[in-house]
């Protein structure tokens, strides 16, 4: 094992951490606002990924295709929130669990209507290809490194975002009392569409950046759904800042544990048993990580007042 | 006299009975394995009932006791059949009885293990994390090569029970039925338990139910641990009517049809599983013929459902539930 | 009439709970003996609630201890106070709402028979069990509305079942948060006299904004202000009291 490829993994897990964070964001902020569980959010993390699939295929440029996700997630968001999920604000979470599970299975079995069960592929823009020099004389994709950048650039975005705006006001008084903001004048409905449009355009951007590195398919996005509800009961429910703690812990864990779990295991046991052992390990270390957390602090690192 | 909701319940039991009866009398074997299915699914489905009806518990990972339960009896079956010793040197058995035991021994403890961590917390967070511990299991099973991993674990030969020939598909329908109205009766009995008063009063007002002395937690994590056992008993045999156990039988969809199949049929009723079951495996059937986009329409009326008919088929048909 | 040499039965001294820089509840003492009925009074605001979510274990104390029949209950969960015996009814009234007035007394009566590991004898065939509950219903004059659901009770109904399942408990004191409110002038004077022979039974700490009540029933009132008792004594004691009247009888005395 070297630096350097102990750097390039590192490296990794916090690109898998930033992605993370895009989708965590969106569920918390939906979550923390509303009070609303939405299954569906790794829907919208495929539309991202598809619309910009298809557009930049049918422009040749990735950039227009990046743009054209973020609409198009927005888009299906306030489509979606307008037609179905304004419907669950007052209902249980079980209800509200059924129907976004429902969408999910509209959204899946729409998408591929629209695209066949082929995957669709997505190439990395030629500004960003190739690869840079790093300390150790590793050589590391300028593509994930941009996809950090941007990560960085959106939690800082939103951080703005919620502390200096006039939405972000809104957005933090929707949090704390629900009633005290319709008393603001702010029209709630609106604000409530605008939220879940953000996140799902968060969503989108997400899945667009992906797809570059993965292919573009159906079910793209549910074990990252899975993962970013990981990440906030790590993080609490509510809380952006626990997103960003949750997000990066999960990712620089889960890559450094795939990496570091089976090398630790071959020094007592010989090399096939464990990377076996040691795969199977890494693959719950997360959950592990998150049960520990829970069993000392329940409702997550970061609690939101409310919640 | 008998209340409507008995009397729809009965023709409910006796349909299920009937269709695989008539299937096996006009030599259409595939009805047989249609209803099989029906019950073996609402046999899962009771056991999240137990879970989610009475106790209010939105558990989105109780595919993690089917597949155990599926992994129990095909881990079993393999070395049953292999003569290799299993661990601590007890050996594999193609015995059905003793395969149930296993299976709903090991998704009991497994739901004990994850009801401790899952139940100090409630609402979303309950939801989210059974459903990540759930998502744990299932790359458990993708990660560990010796039961086949990804690819999943083939049982051979259909696994025996007293000496009936269980590869008849009529033969294994009376098998899994059965056992379906075992666990049906073990419901109502606990539904109307003191136990059962304790659970359901827990899901209605858990502040009231502690200051009369009862700590919910308790009732909460049993009635969980129960769950799990049935649903994973219903995995054993679902491992056995396919004869093939793969991470599917794990994966969070399974979890999510599980709800589906309770919300369709009715929350907390006694028949809500079989009613659901019924309907699910019709829809899929029905419209699967019609199109293979089957699960685009499956998701409308889904949301249907959910948005304006909340109490599924038996609310519909048999009005509210009453309690005593 | 009080029994001033018996150990109280509930013995609270120097608790304090403080949110944030709030100090809701600042160094109160009070205790309840047998055979009384001890009223708390004062103010909106002044910390009743979160003196009573201490005692009975919603809330924990920042310091202080609660004895209640001669044990340190200060760091046990709601239900284990509960089943020491401190019965507890809810100024918004707290039922299981699907459940029959019945049903919701019968889980009392299991509860105080620590018998709810019990999977299969069916509750509605359990005559025993039927019979202790309805004797309760009985006692605060609901045998009749036994089989209505308790989500489908009037307000006075539900405040007569709360106190049904505190009987059922066999509680050793009582800890009634506004059993009064919203009543109407009919309800709350039968509830008076129901009161009044109920302290036989178990002392009574009542929580009340109803002065009639508090005035005809209670033995000795302690009045919370700002999170600290600022009297505590007879009824004559507390209408003479000049810091109680500028503080909070005022007009009213």
């Amino acid at each position: 094992m070297t630096l350097a490829l102990a750097l390039e993994q590192l490296l990794n897990g916090l690109q898998l951490g930033v992605m993370l964070f895009l989708m965590a964001a969106g569920l918390t902020l939906i979550f923390g606002v509303m009070g609303l569980i939405n299954l569906a959010h790794g829907s919208l993390y495929m539309v991202g990924a598809f619309a910009c699939a298809a557009v930049a295929a049918a422009t040749g440029s990735f950039w227009i295709g990046l743009v054209a996700s973020l609409i198009a997630a927005a888009a299906a968001g306030a489509l979606v929130e307008l037609l179905v999920i304004r419907r669950l604000y007052d209902r249980d979470h079980l209800d509200q669990v059924l129907a976004t599970f429902a969408l999910i299975l509209i959204f899946s079995e729409g998408t591929r209507w629209l695209f066949g069960s082929f995957p669709l592929y997505l190439d990395i823009p030629p500004i960003l290809g190739g690869a840079v020099m790093l300390p150790g004389g590793l050589q590391y994709p300028v593509y994930r490194l941009a996809i950090i950048a941007a990560g960085a650039l959106v939690a800082f975005g939103l951080y703005v975002l919620i502390s200096r705006t006039r939405l972000g006001m809104r957005i933090r008084a929707g949090e704390s009392d629900r009633e005290m903001i319709g008393a603001l004048g702010v029209d709630i409905r609106t604000l409530y569409t605008v939220v879940f449009a953000l996140g799902a355009a968060l969503a989108g951007l997400a899945g667009a950046m992906v797809g570059a590195l993965q292919s573009v398919q159906v079910g793209m996005g549910e074990p990252v759904l899975i993962l970013a509800f990981v990440v906030i009961v790590i993080g609490g429910i509510g809380s952006i800042k626990g997103a960003l703690f949750g997000a990066l812990l999960v990712g620089v864990t889960d890559t450094m544990g795939r990496f570091l779990l089976p090398q630790l295991l071959a020094l007592f046991v010989p090399p096939a048993q464990a990377g076996m052992i040691g795969g199977a390990a890494a693959s719950m270390l997360i959950y592990i990580v998150m049960a520990l957390i829970l069993a000392v602090k329940p409702r997550g690192l970061f609690p939101a007042a409310h919640a | 006299m008998i209340s409507r909701e008995n009397l729809i319940n009965l023709i409910l039991a006796a349909l299920l009975l009937a269709v695989p009866l008539a299937a096996y009398a006009s030599g259409e074997q595939f009805y047989i394995t249609l209803a099989t299915r029906i019950a073996i699914l609402a046999l899962a489905a009771t056991g999240l009932n137990l879970a989610l009806g009475l106790g209010g518990l939105v558990s989105f990972g109780h595919a993690a006791f089917f597949g155990i339960g599926g992994y129990a009896a095909g881990i079993l079956a393999t070395h049953g059949f292999s003569g290799d010793p299993l661990l601590l040197g007890l050996s594999g058995t193609n015995q059905m009885p003793v395969i149930w035991l296993v299976a709903v021994l090991a998704a009991s403890f497994v739901g004990l293990v994850i009801g401790a961590i899952s139940l100090r917390t409630s609402g979303v967070y309950f939801i989210m994390i059974t459903l990540a511990f759930a998502q744990m299991v299932y790359y458990f099973a993708i990660s560990w090569p010796a039961y086949g991993g990804e690819d999943g674990l083939s049982i051979l030969v259909r696994n025996q029970f007293a000496g009936i020939n269980t590869m008849r598909p009529l033969n294994f329908f009376l098998i899994c039925y059965v056992t379906l109205l075992v666990a049906l009766g073990l419901f109502s009995l606990i539904r109307g338990s003191r136990f059962g008063s304790a659970l359901q009063a827990a899901r209605q007002n858990e502040v009231r139910v502690a200051t009369v002395g009862i700590a919910p937690f308790r009732i909460r994590l049993t009635a969980f641990a129960i769950s799990a056992g049935i649903t994973g008993l219903a995995g054993a045999l679902f491992a056995d009517l396919n004869r093939f156990v793969s991470p599917s039988m794990l994966s969070w969809h399974m979890s999510g049809e599980l709800i589906v199949l309770i919300i369709l049929g009715g929350v907390g009723r006694l028949f809500g599983p079989v009613a659901g079951a019924m309907l699910y495996v019709i829809f899929e059937y029905a419209l699967g013929g019609v199109t293979e986009r089957w699960q685009f329409f499956l998701g409308l009326i889904l949301l249907g459902v959910v948005l304006f008919a909340r109490g599924g088929l038996l609310g519909l048909l048999a009005g509210r539930a009453k309690h005593g | 009439m009080v029994e001033v040499m018996a150990d109280p039965v509930l013995e609270i001294s120097g608790l304090v709970k403080s949110f944030g820089a709030l100090r809701a509840t600042d160094g109160v003492s009070l205790d309840l003996r047998p055979g009384e009925i001890h009223a708390l009074i004062g103010p909106n605001g002044a910390g009743k609630s979160t003196l009573i979510h201490q005692i009975c274990g919603t809330l924990r104390q920042d310091a202080g201890t609660i004895r209640f029949a001669g044990q340190d209950i200060g760091g046990l969960s709601v239900a284990e106070r509960a089943r020491f015996g401190l019965g507890r009814t809810f100024q918004v009234s707290s039922l299981a709402p699907e459940f029959s007035a019945l049903r919701n007394v019968m889980l009392a009566v299991q509860a105080r028979e620590g018998s709810s590991f019990r999977f299969f004898k069916p509750v509605m065939w359990d005559a025993s069990l039927i019979d202790t509950a309805m004797a309760m219903l009985e006692r605060v004059s609901l045998a009749e509305r036994a089989r209505v659901p308790a989500g489908e009770l009037s307000h006075g109904e539900r405040r007569q079942l709360e106190i049904a399942m505190a009987l059922a408990l066999q509680a050793k004191a009582f800890l009634l948060d506004e059993p009064m409110a919203g009543m109407g002038p009919e309800g709350s004077k039968s509830l008076t006299r129901f009161l009044d022979v109920l302290r036989h039974e178990a002392p009574i700490l009542l929580v009340e904004h109803d002065m009639d009540a508090v005035f005809a029933l209670a033995d000795r009132i302690s009045v919370l202000v700002y999170g600290r008792i600022i009297a505590t004594g007879t009824v004559e004691e507390i209408r003479r009291d000049p810091a109680v009247r500028t503080a909070y009888l005022g007009d009213h005395a």
